[in-house]
């Protein structure tokens, strides 16, 4: 079978084996450290628009009076206006034991006395038009229930969405490098491997081979290395990769657990070394072509 | 006979030293057989490069197969190469192929399928005598067998025009004499044959040569018959 344009007699006028150097071995590390950079990156793509999309579609009224009486009947008009706004989804209010719950870490039992006046909380969902009238819903909010306070969780979620983004244009710019160390490898590799088969090339040369034959030998050879080095070095990304999630999933965060790795990404991952074989293959021959078109 | 090489005041210097071959103008006819000679350091290996498409020349004209191949693009060189053998003084046979695969190598150049050349390839092993040896690699053969195969392989392709440098200068008279015969065997089928050589005795061996002779870089063609151009009352009493 001719692969990457070379039959088995052609290939057998370059000698070595795989893994003969240490190009399939760079390639490798090249490849877990671009993987990982990778579903960093498409990790902190997917959580962003994920945080941006839900996380930003919650607000949070909080009613703060002493007076408990005041507090639910405020509480009850925030809730009943609300739930008859358009673009609001869901209206939920906190219950007592909720509220308690979420506070018992950082008071204690002790702290949490029965007496100890507690806001009364409501969580609204809103539709993406809900989101766009989040102004009227506030205005028409303070009518009904003068001491509501209104907390968007968009406010606190868009510096960290913003991060999130940095880091996944980091990764990406990571990517990005590791793609030219790669060409760079290959150009090195490429540059070695005609130094070590000048006689071979030289006969061929004489003998009437045109640049892209003898190019063929050196491109099949550099992107099966480039490959099979990928494939590796994907293998190891992968394992990391896996390990990682296990433990984010652990932590039982819901904004840590908001980045994982959609199933494109995957695929992205998974298509990195044959795009590694095909980078390798096109720099190899343009390397070689160009090198020999410097010769008669 | 129509010139299939023709040099006109070709000068070769290497860097800017003075130069190895100066003022060449000589004319090669087609199916003609030549002897070059001349003294260690005469330039003979030079101009045998320029023949071979090795090596552009300083300056002057030269045409093969009716084309300026001075000016010639470097992409149509190729074409060009495939219809000229090559011996080489030091073999270049590729040390880690088989004898069979080294002299196979210019069909699979010229994209002979791999069913086509193996009669061709075996053949060409008899004949050199290596019918035995044909998967023994290079390091392995003495060095009369290594220039058979390197012989073998130039003349595989049924090249129009062979250059050969030293060709006999390790084997014995014997094996010299044969592959003469073959040369000129090739040389009746309508190849032009250009021998380089110290053997003074090679000289006298085909009968229909012309030897051009070459000394400190000057081509000497006391006959005229290489002068190009060609002398106005040069006629037929010169071969070719």
């Amino acid at each position: 079978m001719m692969m990457f344009g070379a039959s088995k007699a052609d290939r057998r006028l370059l000698p070595e084996g795989r893994l003969a150097g240490p190009m399939p071995w760079v390639i490798a590390i090249m490849m877990f450290l671009t993987a990982l950079a990778a579903a960093g990156g498409l990790a902190m793509e997917s959580a962003a628009a994920r945080l941006g999309a839900d996380l930003g579609r919650q607000v949070t009224v909080q009613i703060v009076l002493a007076d408990p009486a005041k507090r639910d009947q405020e509480a009850d008009a925030a809730r009943q206006l609300l739930a008859r706004q358009q673009g609001v989804t869901e209206v939920r209010r906190i219950g007592n034991d909720e509220m308690q719950a979420l506070l018992r870490p950082w008071l204690g039992d002790a702290g949490l006395e029965r007496d100890l006046p507690l806001p009364a909380m409501i969580d609204v969902s809103l539709s993406r038009a809900g989101r766009d009238r989040l102004g009227a819903i506030t205005n028409a909010l303070r009518t009904a229930a003068p001491h509501a306070r209104l907390d968007d969780h968009a406010s606190w979620l868009a510096p960290l969405v913003s991060l999130i983004r940095a880091l996944g244009l980091l990764a990406g710019g990571i990517v990005a490098l590791m793609v030219g160390a790669t060409a760079a490898a290959v150009v090195l590799a490429a540059r070695t491997a005609l130094n070590t088969h000048r006689q071979t090339i030289d006969v061929m040369h004489l003998m009437g081979a045109t640049d892209v034959q003898i190019a063929r030998l050196f491109q099949r050879r550099i992107a099966l290395d480039a490959l099979f080095g990928g494939v590796l070095g994907l293998v190891g990304a992968v394992g990391v990769i896996l390990l990682l999630g296990e433990r984010m999933r652990e932590i039982g965060s819901e904004l840590v657990g908001s980045i994982a790795l959609p199933w494109t990404a995957w695929i992205v991952l998974l298509a990195l070394p044959l795009l590694a074989g095909v980078l390798a293959l096109t720099v190899a021959r343009i390397t070689v072509q160009r090198a020999l078109g410097r010769t008669l | 006979m129509a010139g299939i090489v023709q040099f006109e005041n070709v000068g070769l210097r290497y860097g800017t030293g003075a130069e190895t071959l100066s003022d060449l103008s000589f004319s090669l006819a087609q199916g003609g057989f030549y002897f070059l000679t001349g003294p260690s350091g005469a330039g003979k290996t030079s101009l045998l490069k320029m023949l071979y498409l090795a090596q552009r020349p300083s300056r002057g004209s030269i045409r093969l197969f009716g084309e300026d191949v001075v000016q010639l693009r470097r992409t149509r060189l190729p074409g060009f190469r495939r219809r000229i053998g090559m011996v080489f003084q030091d073999f270049r046979l590729i040390p880690h192929l088989s004898a069979f695969d080294n002299i196979a190598l210019p069909l699979r150049i010229a994209g002979v399928d791999e069913r086509d050349l193996v009669t061709p390839v075996r053949e060409m092993l008899a004949w050199v005598g290596l019918a035995d040896r044909a998967s023994a690699r290079p390091p392995t053969l003495s060095g009369g067998e290594q220039q058979r195969v390197a012989i073998a392989r130039a003349v595989i392709g049924r090249p129009e025009m062979l250059v050969a440098d030293e060709p006999t200068g390790n084997v014995d008279p014997e094996m010299a004499a044969r592959l003469l015969h073959l040369f000129d065997a090739l040389n009746t089928l309508g190849t032009t044959i250009i021998v380089a050589t110290h053997d003074i005795h090679l000289l006298s061996r085909v009968a229909s040569a012309n030897v051009m002779r070459l000394d400190r870089g000057q081509l000497q063609d006391p006959t005229g018959a290489l002068r190009y151009p060609p002398r106005p009352d040069f006629g037929q009493e010169a071969r070719p």
